[in-house]
């Protein structure tokens, strides 16, 4: 027979996890602490020392998704991966993490840990550690059960400067790999299609370290996330051209021509969208970058993407070229030799309806 | 994907020299992969592609969006909708703006989600925002029959369902002009490539059936020009289609739905292009019928746009005022709208 004390154990959140007394503590010693412990967490303090270091990245990010455990990961593996990537756009290397969370009362502890031991495995496999957080517990109101927000801090190595204004004529676009299966793996949940598309969430630390270790000029770096491949590479287009604009070099605008034949996307994931009219290049990834290198340098950077985790389907898509429209442009050459223009997406890049 | 030779042939083809040449592609599924697939910039300097009425958002008169919305002030309702309905604008506001406001309007990707929900509710009332062609109205025959079958008396339809045949004899009728016509590859997917045929000779006019890879776009366009104007329906596309169609899923819709006139959004009354649940389901009905208002701005071209009066590019609102980002007409806000797809070109 089960003692008193561990009858009585709520096995779901209740309002008095968020009371900030004994249910609080508990709640932060059996589930965040055990699963994020290290040095700096351990001093349970209300900051984190941490040890100083000299050029610093700094972003913070928050997910709410449905359903919160999906095929290839779940949301706390987002909310890891998404912040450590962003921290790698810059070429920092993510060391240091906080761990917010939203609990709704009635959320399940064990689905709880499930997702909070999730977190833990990603910050190893990404080297980050989760050194402070807060937990605060709502009403139930139907948002799904939990909403993270992570923040981050990297390190930037001494010379090194990433940053979309750096993008110059004749770079080369890589992509660390195959797009869309992020989305497209949690619509197919929604929907109730049945497919073997497993999300793309993963800390990609391992592709930037081998670029930036063996010298490669990386001069643009983005996270492909929401918005897709078209808009990120508009944005960055768009910071690129920006920056020449205003340094008085209006003649010199770049367009992006990528090349359609050249995009990695799996089989599944082309069948998916196929039978949606879906767009790929408009679908969220997590687990994929954007990165612009000098043509040169293509060659050896996607040899080296490739060797990397997570690296193995990356390809050159595209090069930049002097902008030959009054509007440089993001552009597409179709696989028929057709020309399209990519803009960013507009609305929410929904399943066409016939 | 690799070039194949009979690629090239097709290439060859529609870089069409001869005389002027307009063609409409009715689909608007075919409007998105001739835009996706940079088709345009392809094609000879004398074939003119022409956007058609077939995109169902853009074809929805803003009466029926403000009925949603009116519906959807009810406490105990729910709006189910597909995600392009809610950005189009009704004459005060869209269903997106509604649903800021509080009302509960949820988007689905299959009107048999409101089975499910209707049972797991029976306190609330579901009311699917079923637009669409011949090609969506044998799924809400099929989601009619799932809820009689289920004995549920909290689903019904706000219906804006359009039909083909009718909508291209008004253009026809209008002398547009237009001397071949990409024929709709799922509406012919159900109804057959025969329901074009009375009209292919009485306007003496082409009529090729394609899918929406484009390989198969090329092809019917290369079909439509060696053609010329002989008024042939042709079926390019026979993995999907027959001439006779589905008939099950034919019957399936005459069973639920009967016709009857329609008003199409910018262009107005159109006789015998219409369906209606008919009178033995109107308790599945939210009140379609009369649904007929059309307060789209004045300085919206939509409708000539899509019967090919004029270009998206002659409205004076194209890409200045009017954009994907903020919408003026419904071809702007929908995925397979003629002006959407023309500005992302």
């Amino acid at each position: 027979m089960k003692g008193f004390s561990q009858m009585e154990k709520p096995k779901i959140i209740t309002m008095s996890h968020g009371s900030g007394g004994a249910d609080s503590r508990s709640l932060i010693g059996e589930v965040f602490e055990r699963a994020f412990s290290n040095p700096v967490l351990s001093q349970m303090e209300d900051a984190a020392l941490l040890n100083g270091f000299s050029k610093l990245a700094f972003t913070t990010d928050s997910f709410v998704v449905q359903p919160l455990i999906f095929k290839g990961g779940d949301i706390g593996r987002l909310a890891v991966c998404g912040t450590v990537n962003d921290l790698l756009t810059r070429g920092a290397r993510p060391r240091y993490l906080t761990a917010a969370f939203i609990l709704e009362e009635g959320l399940d502890i064990s689905v709880l840990k499930l997702i909070v031991d999730s977190m833990a495995e990603t910050a190893r496999e990404a080297g980050v550690d989760i050194v402070t957080g807060d937990t605060k517990v709502i009403e139930n109101k139907g948002i799904g059960g939990i909403i993270i927000n992570t923040a981050g801090i990297g390190e930037i190595p001494g010379g090194i400067d990433i940053s979309s204004k750096n993008i110059a004529e004749q770079d080369a676009c890589i992509l660390t790999g195959t797009l869309g299966d992020h989305h497209a793996c949690l619509l197919s949940k929604r929907m109730d299609i049945e497919s073997e598309i497993a999300s793309d969430a993963a800390p990609l630390v391992e592709i930037v370290e081998r670029l930036i270790d063996s010298g490669i000029e990386i001069h643009a770096m983005r996270d492909v996330t929401r918005g897709g491949l078209g808009t990120v590479l508009n944005e960055m287009l768009d910071t690129a051209n920006g920056t020449r604009y205003s340094m008085g070099k209006e003649q010199d605008m770049l367009d992006l021509v990528i090349e359609q034949d050249s995009l990695p996307i799996s089989q599944a994931t082309s069948d998916f969208c196929g039978l949606l009219g879906l767009d790929p290049i408009y679908m969220g990834n997590e687990g994929k970058m954007a990165i612009f290198v000098p043509d040169s340098k293509a060659e050896e950077a996607l040899y080296l993407i490739r060797g990397a985790k997570y690296g193995e389907n990356a390809q050159v898509i595209g090069h930049t070229v002097p902008s030959k429209g009054h509007s440089a442009r993001v552009c597409m050459r179709t696989s028929i030799g057709g020309l399209r223009t990519i803009r960013p997406l507009a609305g929410e890049g929904l399943p066409r309806i016939c | 994907m690799p070039f194949k030779a009979q690629d090239k042939a097709l290439l060859e083809a529609i870089r069409y020299a001869g005389p002027d040449l307009r063609l409409m592609e009715i689909c608007g599924s075919h409007t998105a992969a001739i835009s996706k697939n940079g088709i345009r910039s392809l094609l000879g300097p004398n074939i003119h592609m022409i956007s058609g009425p077939g995109c169902p958002v853009c074809v929805t008169v803003t009466a029926y969006i403000d009925k949603l919305i009116e519906l959807s002030e009810n406490k105990d309702t729910v709006i189910l909708s597909f995600g392009d309905l809610l950005r189009v604008p009704g004459s005060n506001g869209s269903l997106q703006t509604a649903k800021a406001r509080g009302a509960d309007i949820r988007m689905v990707y299959s009107p048999i989600e409101c089975v499910k929900l209707a049972q797991a509710n029976p306190e609330m009332k579901f009311i699917f925002a079923a637009i669409g062609f011949e090609t969506t109205a044998p799924v809400y025959a099929a989601l009619i029959e799932s809820a009689l079958e289920a004995g549920l008396n909290n689903i019904r339809l706000l219906t804006s369902l359009k039909t083909m045949p009718g909508a291209v004899n008004y253009l026809l009728e209008k002398k547009s002009n237009i001397q071949g016509f990409i024929a709709p590859g799922h509406v012919c997917a159900v109804n057959g490539t025969h329901i074009f045929e009375e009209l292919s000779r009485k306007y003496s006019v082409p009529f090729v059936a394609a899918g929406f890879s484009a390989e198969q776009v090329l092809m019917a366009i290369a079909a439509l020009i060696r053609l010329n104007g002989q008024p042939k329906v042709l079926n390019l596309y026979g993995e999907a289609v027959t001439r006779q169609g589905n008939e099950k899923a034919v019957y399936a819709v005459h069973r639920y739905f009967e016709e009857g006139e329609a008003v199409w959004r910018g262009i107005g009354e159109i006789e015998a292009s219409g369906l209606y649940l008919r009178e033995e389901y109107s308790d599945f009905d939210a009140g379609s019928r009369g649904l007929i208002q059309d307060n789209s701005p004045d300085s919206c071209k939509c409708g000539e746009v899509i019967v090919g009066e004029i270009d998206s590019s002659d409205c004076p609102l194209f890409g200045t005022v009017c954009t994907p980002n903020n919408p003026i007409g419904a071809c702007m806000v929908s995925e397979e709208g003629a002006c959407f797809n023309r500005y992302l070109e």
